[in-house]
């Protein structure tokens, strides 16, 4: 039981010298920073829109497109580390099959581009 | 793990997929234009993926480690789903010029579409199961809302979305529970840990039932029907012709094996959803469509009729019920697409129509489409010497033989009942005041896929027993 709960030390650390830097940083700037409050600033902050507001509102289609297209690379990445890491075990079928994947993605890539999705203007 | 025999085994499925990827790339760099040659290129690789769906072997491989599997019945129901989806996109050209829907992406979703159905079919897991649904449902909703500036087509893809998902969702706690209650998701594997039971437990058996509710969606099955007819009468017609076959013929593929390979032990156990289900949808079929005047909604109506006769034959479980419902889907598929092909030539000058009263005088103003008409309409009512009859008679001796008395004598009452309505619109034709005519003249394609599919519905009767026999190897090769 010992042994199992001193593998957890090191996490018992982080977590505590987490939580020490975090009252660190919010009580230093409490004390330290300059304060001139007006109501933008006071105000909460989601994304550049109204935080309270009707919930039908419209917003340009792009940046769904922006955030669908941000959930696709994200994942690939989610996918490439672990591939990444265990690439000596996993042999040329392991290799191959992540480049088959990338190729995949690739051809959708170059559809968004050439469909211009990537444009803002 | 994977080696060359592997690909060998999925060839038609790869050869799709790069054909897809390729025909995605041609269209982005050369635009809209390239869509009626990016149609037929389509249609193409549909026939070259069939002729690799012949060419192999025909005794049952397994690759991918138990992920995948293609015998003759996996070859039969690839060729159904081939063929549906190669005359959908036949008979969508004419539709999306004349729309201005007529976008590259339209034929790649079509194959993408069919690519998932095939993965469908000779889906031998559960996670191959839910990839190759999933694949499918995602091309699907798109090509439901293709008409992006028409309210009724976005609202059924939106709709179709929302159910799909849900029906999806359900599907996957159903197959959660099955892997939790046996402890493997291969469908072979599972019927090992099954072998010598006699009924399932509690669990295993709420895990069937939402397995069941989720492929039931897929198929539009009652009581999971609700989303069919605003689908199919919201989406634009070809597409509407589309998902009333192909879809439906993979569907039903995957729910046969879906049941029958890992759960035969337990058969008994499953076996009172499928005659619930199947006694549901052929009275709502046969009832609810009496009303309809809208003949996109009438023909959702009819083929949830139709999915309730076929799972008489699914209910039975034995080679024979198999073999019922590939003969049936066949002759559906015969029907379903002369019909559409039909209904898409219904074009006045002020655009499509769609109503059962249009359709009043055709046999003066166009009595060659009126007579096809009539054929496919007569043959859904099951009347011989025609097609349908054989696929409904198929079925019935099966649930005789399997002593489902009660099922077979409601099927047979649902299809009186059905006859009504399909003998209605051959009465508004031929008796009723003629309006104004369609706009001519109808062009090669729909003339040859109209003539085809009437001359295969006419004279089913002479090449009955060749075409049961391959039915019957198909469905050996699934129920041992």
């Amino acid at each position: 039981m010992d042994d199992l709960l001193k593998e957890y030390l090191p996490i018992l650390m982080f977590f505590a010298v987490a939580v020490g830097l975090s009252i660190v940083i919010v009580v230093a700037s409490m004390v330290v920073v300059p304060s001139h409050p007006d109501a933008e600033k006071l105000s909460a902050y989601e994304c550049g829109f109204e935080a309270f507001d009707d919930a039908r509102g419209r917003f340009d289609v792009r940046f769904y497109l922006v955030a669908i297209l941000f959930i696709v690379f994200d994942l690939e990445v989610a996918f490439l580390f672990p591939w990444a890491v265990s690439l000596g075990k996993i042999g040329m079928l392991g290799f191959w099959s992540m480049m088959v994947f990338l190729g995949i993605l690739t051809i959708g890539f170059i559809y968004e581009w050439k469909k211009g999705a990537l444009e803002w203007e | 793990m994977a080696n060359p025999h592997d690909y060998a085994t999925a060839a038609p499925e790869i050869f799709l997929a790069l054909a897809a990827m390729a025909l995605l790339m041609l269209g982005v760099f050369r635009g809209n234009r390239s869509t009626r040659s990016l149609c037929w290129l389509a249609v193409a690789s549909f026939a070259i993926a069939l002729l690799l769906v012949f060419q192999a072997p025909a005794e049952r491989s397994v690759s991918f480690a138990g992920m995948y599997v293609a015998d003759s019945f996996t070859a039969f129901v690839k060729a159904m789903v081939l063929i549906a989806s190669g005359a959908g996109l036949i008979m969508s050209m004419g539709y999306i010029r004349d729309e201005g829907m007529a976008r590259f992406e339209y034929p790649v979703l079509f194959m993408l579409a069919t690519l998932g159905m095939m993965m469908m079919v000779s889906a031998n897991d559960l996670i191959a199961l839910y990839m190759g649904i999933e694949l499918q449902s995602l091309a699907l909703y798109v090509i439901a809302a293709f008409q992006r500036d028409s309210l009724r087509s976005t609202e059924a893809g939106l709709k179709y979305f929302v159910l799909g998902a849900l029906s999806s969702g359900m599907l996957l706690y159903g197959c959660s529970l099955i892997y939790g209650f046996t402890g493997a998701t291969g469908f072979d594997a599972i019927a090992v840990a099954l072998k010598g039971q006699e009924h399932a437990g509690i669990g295993l058996i709420v895990g069937i039932v939402f397995l069941c509710a989720g492929l039931a969606f897929k198929v539009s099955a009652v009581p999971f029907h609700m989303w069919t007819p605003d689908v199919y009468e919201g989406a634009p017609t070809p597409v509407t012709a589309f998902f009333a076959v192909a879809p439906k013929i993979a569907a039903l593929a995957l729910f046969m094996r879906a049941l029958i390979v890992p759960f035969l032990a337990i058969s008994a156990d499953w076996q009172q959803i499928i005659i619930v289900i199947s006694i549901a949808s052929m009275l709502l079929g046969a009832f609810a469509a009496i009303w309809q005047d809208n003949i996109k909604r009438l023909m959702a109506y009819s083929s949830i009729g139709h999915v309730g006769y076929a799972l008489i034959g699914l209910a039975a479980g034995s080679t024979e019920g198999v073999r019922g419902v590939l003969v049936y889907l066949a002759i559906y598929l015969a029907m379903n697409v002369g019909t559409f092909a039909c209904i898409l030539c219904m074009r006045r000058k002020t655009g499509m129509v769609e109503g059962v009263s249009d359709l009043a005088g055709l046999s003066k103003s166009n009595p060659m489409m009126a007579l096809a008409l009539a054929i496919f309409m007569f043959s859904m009512a099951g009347i011989p010497p025609l097609g349908g009859f054989f696929g409904k008679f198929y079925v019935f001796i099966a649930a005789m033989n399997a002593e489902l008395y009660a099922l077979a004598v409601i099927g047979v009452l649902a299809s009186v009942v059905g006859a009504f309505y399909y003998l209605r619109i051959i009465k508004v034709m031929y008796f009723d005041e003629p309006g104004e005519p369609f706009e001519g003249p109808m062009s090669v394609e729909m003339r040859a896929i109209i003539g085809l599919c009437s001359i295969v519905v006419v004279f089913f009767a002479f090449y009955t027993a060749p075409f049961v026999a391959s039915a019957e190897v198909a469905a050996a090769a699934l129920v041992p």
